[in-house]
């Protein structure tokens, strides 16, 4: 059975398509956010190659067909930023200056966290890209030397997190202007925070979602810089 | 067709963007060379946003499934994830409120500050055209 699927071009695939679906189905039907179809797929996966004693080469040979696609995936945000250009005209010395300095925060926590509780280099420069949205995350984490799989469990409880409490922090801080809301949750929750942008509203969600694109290429510069110092 | 060619175009991008990374020594992923330059090209209308819409917005909304496999790899970390869990969840936590913060309250002061200098601008402009208008009629 194991060398079947050794050979197999699409158990993978199948597997996950399948898995995500019940994942989303679940999601939608107890609306509870931390219950995100990813999470329940990849546990419901992890279990089952446990269970039937598959190793995670052996899914990973027939799932990179998806793998495979996230590069041309990220590729494609330059299209909903383009749809913002206007906006994105209006007011961009707000724009780049505070989600340049929300990224350089988000580095800086990462590193003063590290130094605090001893995570090992790898840890940390898997870590450094945790505001980001996976697809840029995963990219840079793998092309500074982390340890991927840490940045997604990292980009996740960032995300999730975010999502929940962004209402409270919004009213902790004082912000109220639609634009600043938005950028405050797409610079610090990425695309998982920006569900919950859209839900407050159109500006705050577009604005986000914005702050997902902007913050990334931010962080591409930033966090590269800072991966040398540990 | 339609959305073979699109997808086509995103392709074109994507091997530019894995050429570049490879040429360039950064560490900067492939994608984000690709996604720069669609970017421009948009802006340039050298591609227009019909020309790669549906596919572009096909490939965002089925994005989060392309995270499961990579996510099931935890299982071949799970002892450096163990180990550091209690505290990725507190700098991931407290970073996050530090972060959402800090951008909202600079953006909220930008954006006043933007708007306080436009109003006065705004001002003086239609200051102007009133008096010239009062010249016009003398």
């Amino acid at each position: 059975m194991n060398s079947f699927l050794e050979v197999s071009s699409y158990f993978g695939l199948v597997l996950t398509i399948a898995l995500f679906w019940l994942g989303h189905w679940i999601n939608k039907k107890t609306k509870i956010s931390f219950l995100n179809p990813i999470l329940i797929a990849a546990a419901l996966i992890i279990a089952l190659l446990a269970i039937l004693d598959i190793d995670f080469e052996t899914y990973e040979s027939s799932a990179s067909i998806i793998s495979k696609l996230l590069t041309p995936a990220t590729i494609c945000y330059a299209v909903p930023l383009y749809r913002q250009l206007n906006i994105l005209k209006e007011r961009l010395a707000a724009i780049i200056i505070s989600v340049a300095c929300g990224s350089a925060a988000s580095v800086i926590c990462v590193f003063g966290f590290t130094k605090l509780l001893n995570f090992p280099p790898e840890v940390y420069r898997a870590i450094l890209p945790k505001s980001v949205t996976t697809a840029i995350g995963m990219g840079l984490s793998e092309e500074m030397g982390g340890l991927v799989p840490i940045t997604i469990a990292a980009i996740m409880i960032t995300g999730l997190f975010g999502g929940a409490a962004a209402v409270s922090i919004c009213r902790l801080f004082h912000i109220t202007d639609p634009v600043a809301i938005g950028l405050s949750i797409g610079t610090s929750s990425h695309a998982v925070g920006t569900s919950k942008a859209i839900e407050i509203g159109e500006i705050e969600g577009a604005m986000s979602g914005l702050a997902i694109v902007v913050a990334g290429l931010m962080t591409v510069i930033l966090a590269p810089l800072a991966s040398g110092w540990i | 067709m339609k959305l073979l060619f699109q997808f086509g175009i995103i392709a074109i991008f994507t091997f530019i963007g894995e050429i570049l990374n490879y040429i360039i020594p950064l560490p900067i992923p492939a994608s984000i060379y690709g996604l720069v330059l669609l970017f421009a090209a948009l802006c340039m209308k050298i591609i227009k946003l019909e020309q790669v819409e549906n596919a572009a917005d096909f490939f965002l909304a089925i994005m989060p499934i392309m995270f499961v496999p990579p996510t099931v790899n935890l299982m071949t970390v799970w002892p450096v994830l163990k180990n550091n869990l209690l505290g990725l969840l507190i700098a991931c936590i407290i970073s996050t409120i530090i972060v959402m913060g800090l951008t909202g309250r600079i953006a909220q002061a930008l954006i006043n500050y933007q708007d306080k200098k436009e109003e006065k601008f705004a001002g003086s402009v239609n200051e102007q055209t009133i008096s010239e208008e009062v010249h016009d009629y003398e």
